[in-house]
């Protein structure tokens, strides 16, 4: 009975202010200390939604993350739940918690940042909801349609969801952070007796140590691509990188070649960065690696060959050997 | 000893320059190079290495679309799969084809095939979903290994490195399971021409998404495909100074 005065609620709100009715919750990406960056953009995502917004931190002992989560303003209500079952933030472990959720409160939107673990998480979260998941949202028209880049970020595309719950993933850069200010949601504790997942069994993460800003966050990137011809000579995009406290990604090429680990990779398949500025050395430019970097916000490039088209993309190109300009660059800044 | 089903995805080219219709329905196919998506030649490949490996003992490839997905089967086929499913759907209905249909067809071939591991690439390079394998593992109520850059498989106790945002995961899980390819699990074979031949003979079987009882109706509605905002062109400067000049005009640095 109550669900049908729901879903006529639901029905009649087409009609008036839909955004009144909607309820979302943002999986808040942590890592048991801290909010990650991505999960401050979902917020303003999800802002942008309307309607009440509720933030699940889930993991092994992250309370912090939690009251953190609070300050966020906008938001209305915090779940904590901590629990040994979800070490390693599996989808398997995850999954029934979030359908519990969502069962119990009748969310209209499920949201989390589309990083590795978003995406992981997400689409088994909507299979099991039996609705179509949208990924790698850069803009909110309205509750139900969205926008989204299709063919490594060659077309756009607007699409509107038929299904009663929308569950998306959302491209960081293309929302601001929501500062954890001025928040005052309340926090409540949700059971966690049975969620231990036989399924998959975590062992470890090894991650890449760096002193330097995280790359899909940082103002100012610089990126190597086959042209460093070693993995040495990143030492040069290094050098400049501190001088302007810069994250360093690469191009598939140079990622394949070894020249750098995997997780510095930005493109279509690694990540998608939009920093104030962005500074290609020795990358020609594939349709692959722009779709992760053309909307920053200035791009430099330094290539010996003036035909490269990653010129066609960039505000400011040097036609010059790098190992001569980039030195140079470093030298005088 | 492991059955193993692959899905493969017919998809543009991924050298070709797309071009988005005029009346902004979607981007223009016909007459277009397609080939098959680049991580599913990579679950192909790690599909027929655990047969030489003796460790799977039949491999399947489905794929889901238009006739000329046969194709693409096909390739497969010649790469070492041993037979072929081809799920057709045409027309509009495969305009608004999405995840959540694949992998309620992909969930069911694997339960009536009995297959032990599904592998899929992580995503596809025409709708960039990266849904389907999880969506897949989600329907079946099996585990999932995403964006794996390594698979370990010891009597079907998986090892599996993943890629991760900040590095790599190492996580265990036992089959029947969902894998999804990285760039980085392997390095695709060519197919060569008396492997091709031979492909020809392999079967094919043909069949719809009713025959298994899936419901393609779609889920969302395609209201315009555009051009992205084209950046405007910049300039070509002599040396670094007029670089550091430009940077600091701008304020960047």
């Amino acid at each position: 009975m109550f669900s049908i005065c729901v879903k006529t609620l639901r029905a009649t709100s087409k009609f008036t202010s839909l955004a009144r009715y909607e309820s979302t919750l943002v999986i808040a990406e942590h890592n048991s200390k801290n909010l990650l960056p991505l999960t401050c953009n979902t917020l303003t995502a999800a802002k942008k939604i309307g309607g009440d917004i509720t933030v699940l931190v889930a993991g092994t002992k992250c309370q912090a993350v939690a009251q953190n989560a609070c300050k966020a303003k906008g938001v209305s209500k915090v779940f904590l739940a901590d629990s040994d079952a979800f070490k390693g933030f599996t989808a398997e472990s995850l999954t029934p918690l979030i359908l519990k959720l969502c069962n119990e409160h009748k969310f209209t939107h499920i949201l989390a940042g589309a990083s590795a673990f978003g995406k992981a998480l997400l689409p088994r979260v909507a299979a099991k909801l039996d609705v179509s998941p949208i990924s790698d949202v850069i803009n909110i028209k309205a509750s139900d349609t969205f926008i989204r880049t299709i063919y490594a970020g060659n077309a756009i595309q607007t699409l509107k969801s038929k299904d009663n719950v929308k569950v998306i993933s959302i491209r960081g850069t293309s929302f601001e952070l929501l500062p954890l200010e001025d928040g005052d949601a309340k926090c409540e504790t949700v059971p966690t007796d049975d969620y231990t997942s036989n399924q998959v069994e975590y062992v470890k993460q090894e991650l890449s140590k760096s002193d330097r800003p995280e790359l899909t966050s940082a103002k100012v990137v610089i990126s190597g691509g086959r042209g460093m011809k070693s993995g040495e000579n990143f030492q040069l995009l290094y050098t400049l990188a501190d001088k302007l406290n810069a994250a360093v990604g690469a191009s598939r090429a140079a990622v394949d070649a070894g020249f750098v680990p995997n997780d510095m990779q930005i493109g279509q398949t690694g990540k998608i960065v939009a920093p104030n500025l962005y500074i290609a050395v020795g990358i020609s430019g594939a349709i692959q690696h722009l779709a992760g970097m053309k909307d920053s916000k200035t791009i430099v490039a330094i290539n010996k060959d003036p035909e490269a088209p990653i010129f066609q993309v960039a505000d400011y190109g040097l036609v010059a050997d790098l190992f001569k300009a980039v030195p140079e660059l470093t030298e005088k800044l | 000893m492991a059955r193993v089903l692959v899905g493969v995805k017919r998809v543009i080219d991924y050298a070709v320059k797309i071009r988005v219709k005029p009346d902004k329905s979607g981007v223009i196919t016909d007459g277009i190079k397609h080939s098959m998506n680049p991580f599913d030649e990579i679950a192909v490949e790690e599909a027929v290495r655990m047969k030489e490996k003796k460790i799977a003992q039949e491999i399947i490839a489905v794929s889901c679309g238009p006739t000329q997905s046969q194709d693409t089967i096909r390739t497969a086929l010649a790469m070492g799969v041993d037979r072929g499913i081809h799920v057709e759907i045409s027309g509009p209905e495969y305009q608004t084809l999405q995840p959540i249909h694949v992998s309620k067809i992909l969930a069911k071939l694997a339960q009536d095939e009995k297959v032990d591991l599904v592998i899929l690439g992580k995503q596809a390079i025409d709708d960039d979903n990266n849904q389907t394998a999880q969506m897949t593992a989600g329907v079946l109520d099996w585990p999932s290994g995403t964006f794996c850059s390594k698979i370990e498989n010891n009597n079907g106790e998986l090892t599996i490195t993943r890629e991760i945002d900040g590095g790599l995961e190492i996580v265990k899980m036992k089959t029947p399971a969902v894998l999804s390819a990285d760039l980085r699990l392997n390095e695709p074979r060519y197919a060569t021409l008396p492997n091709i031949m031979k492909a020809k003979k392999k079967p094919i079987k043909k069949i719809t998404p009713k025959d298994l009882g899936v419901d393609v109706t779609p889920r969302i509605e395609i209201l315009s495909v555009e051009d992205p905002p084209v950046r405007q062109a910049g300039a070509i400067l002599p040396d670094v100074d007029t670089l550091i000049v430009k940077l600091k005009e701008s304020g960047h640095v």
